[in-house]
């Protein structure tokens, strides 16, 4: 049963966040002052094609894994 | 163990795999509810401002891994274009060859291998206004290992686009064999859950929270690793015996700071759980740096710790060995990795078909550092005695180098 109550979970989390965004709360920082936050250094996955191997290298050789961020799957890493 | 007890374990195993079956059902189901709900529910806001597909780009790396008697080592190409501004297609092939003369393999006195692993993936992402909705499929085959795994995953922006809501599933199947017998066959599957929310905080600060849950079922040990046990004169060697389920639970926190200069630091902080008793935590720092919109230089610290299953041990005794499972694989011992990084790119612009490209190295440099593994070779079991050889450590370098055009 804990299997199923984490769809269930991530479900109600998502759909309260989609409701409140209809509640009209402003936005305290404007389109035109982000200019530093669409700065490429401000990106944990600049490089999709480096950062993806080192998710594998990880998950390799440690036994985290998961929130990375990504989409993930089977590895064959045995 | 008494009859009794055996009958009763089994039955509750039963009863567990009972449920199993009815919660994997369940879940089914119930993945296909979210699925369609997120689709209705991304119809019903109005968007003001859109979400932006990602940059049409290709990339070209050469990448090798060096470490604990393991080199790995070969090529990676990922493309990606949009369509019509609402479609992005991207593709990736992946190749690891690897030449190991791990500690495993020198611990149960195999001899220095070679295999190949070849993957490639697709990604099609599409882009409605505010949303924006990713499929993908992965396919790995080596010698002895097939790995396939689909997902799904869609995110919107909310608040005038301050915060991103996503979340995603994927499932992927693996077949397993073993080279040298014929009649092995096993399989897994697993089974991600995510969610995450980016939230912007003010001008130069930005959050990210992820919470992902993995379920694996299926064959989870290595069919060429296995345990020690102590026979005082001399070790026997014994196949592992791992559970067939695994139910991990991981979260990260991550925060990025722009710098009144153009560079900006990244904390990421990590932490896991799962049903084998493995708890981990993580901490990474990153410091990012643009010199003149040409030089790009990064610089990483990374600390990583865990401790050990609850049926791991570095040796077992005659009688701990005949527990219902038992596992020496060093990944799930308890050790500490430390790890630095360095990268440096270097980008041209142009006027043209294409519109920048860049040439790139990173390199992480990585210590790995174990508290209840030895390193137990004939060398080191004949100068110590058995159960008396030095913790095993060593150290391991990843480098990336490759080339990024953008048009």
């Amino acid at each position: 049963m804990r299997q199923l109550k984490k769809p269930l979970v991530l479900m109600s989390v998502a759909f309260m966040l989609l409701s409140l965004s209809a509640c009209g709360i402003q936005p305290w920082v404007k389109p035109y002052h982000r200019a530093n936050l669409a700065n490429e250094v401000m990106q944990y996955d600049r490089d999709p094609i480096s950062d993806g191997y080192m998710h594998h290298v990880r998950q390799a050789r440690e036994s985290a894994r998961g929130a990375e961020g990504a989409g993930g799957g089977g590895c064959g890493c045995n | 163990m008494p009859k009794v007890q055996v009958e009763a374990v089994v039955a509750v195993t039963n009863a567990r795999i009972s449920l199993m079956h009815i919660a994997k059902l369940s879940n089914q189901l119930t993945m296909t509810i979210l699925a369609v709900g997120f689709f209705l529910l991304s119809s019903l806001f109005s968007p003001l401002h859109a979400a932006v597909l990602p940059e049409d780009r290709a990339d070209i790396m050469y990448h090798r891994y060096d470490g604990g008697g393991m080199v790995i080592d070969g090529p990676s190409v990922l493309v990606r274009k949009n369509i019509a501004d609402k479609i992005s297609l991207a593709g990736n092939y992946y190749i690891d060859s690897v030449s190991s003369a791990s500690i495993d393999v020198e611990t149960s006195g195999a001899t220095e291998y070679t295999e190949e692993r070849k993957e490639y993936s697709f990604d099609a992402s599409y882009l409605k206004d505010k949303s924006l909705i990713n499929i993908g499929y992965t396919s790995s085959t080596e010698n002895d290992y097939d790995a396939s795994s689909v997902r799904f995953d869609f995110s919107q922006d909310l608040f005038g686009d301050m915060t991103t809501v996503s979340m995603g599933y994927s499932q992927g199947n693996d077949d397993i064999t073993q080279t040298g017998n014929e009649e092995f066959s096993e399989k897994l599957e697993r089974r991600h859950y995510r969610i995450g929310i980016a939230q912007v905080l003010s001008r130069n600060l930005i959050a990210n929270i992820n919470y992902e849950s993995i379920i694996d079922e299926g064959y989870l040990q290595n069919p060429y690793r296995f345990i020690l046990i102590d026979r005082i004169s001399a070790y026997e060697l014994d196949e592992e015996r791992y559970p067939n389920t695994r139910n991990s639970d991981a979260v990260s926190f991550k925060l990025s700071y722009h710098l009144p200069w153009s560079a900006a630091v990244k904390s990421r902080l990590g932490y896991f759980t799962d049903s084998w008793g493995i708890d981990a935590a993580s901490i990474e720092l990153d410091y990012s740096h643009k010199l003149k919109n040409r030089l790009l230089l990064d610089l990483r610290l990374r600390y990583y710790q865990q401790s050990d299953a609850d049926f791991y041990a570095n040796v077992f005794d005659v009688n701990t060995a005949l527990q219902t499972f038992v596992g020496r694989d060093k990944e799930l011992s308890q050790y500490q990795t430390y790890s630095i990084g360095l990268g440096a790119s270097y980008q041209w612009n142009f006027r043209g078909i294409i519109d920048k490209a860049r040439i790139n190295a990173q390199i992480d440099y990585m210590l790995f550092d174990y508290e209840n593994f030895r390193e137990v070779t004939k060398a080191t079991t004949a100068s110590y005695g058995i159960g008396n050889e030095p913790f095993y450590n060593f150290n391991a370098y990843a480098l990336r180098l490759f080339f990024s055009v953008w048009y």
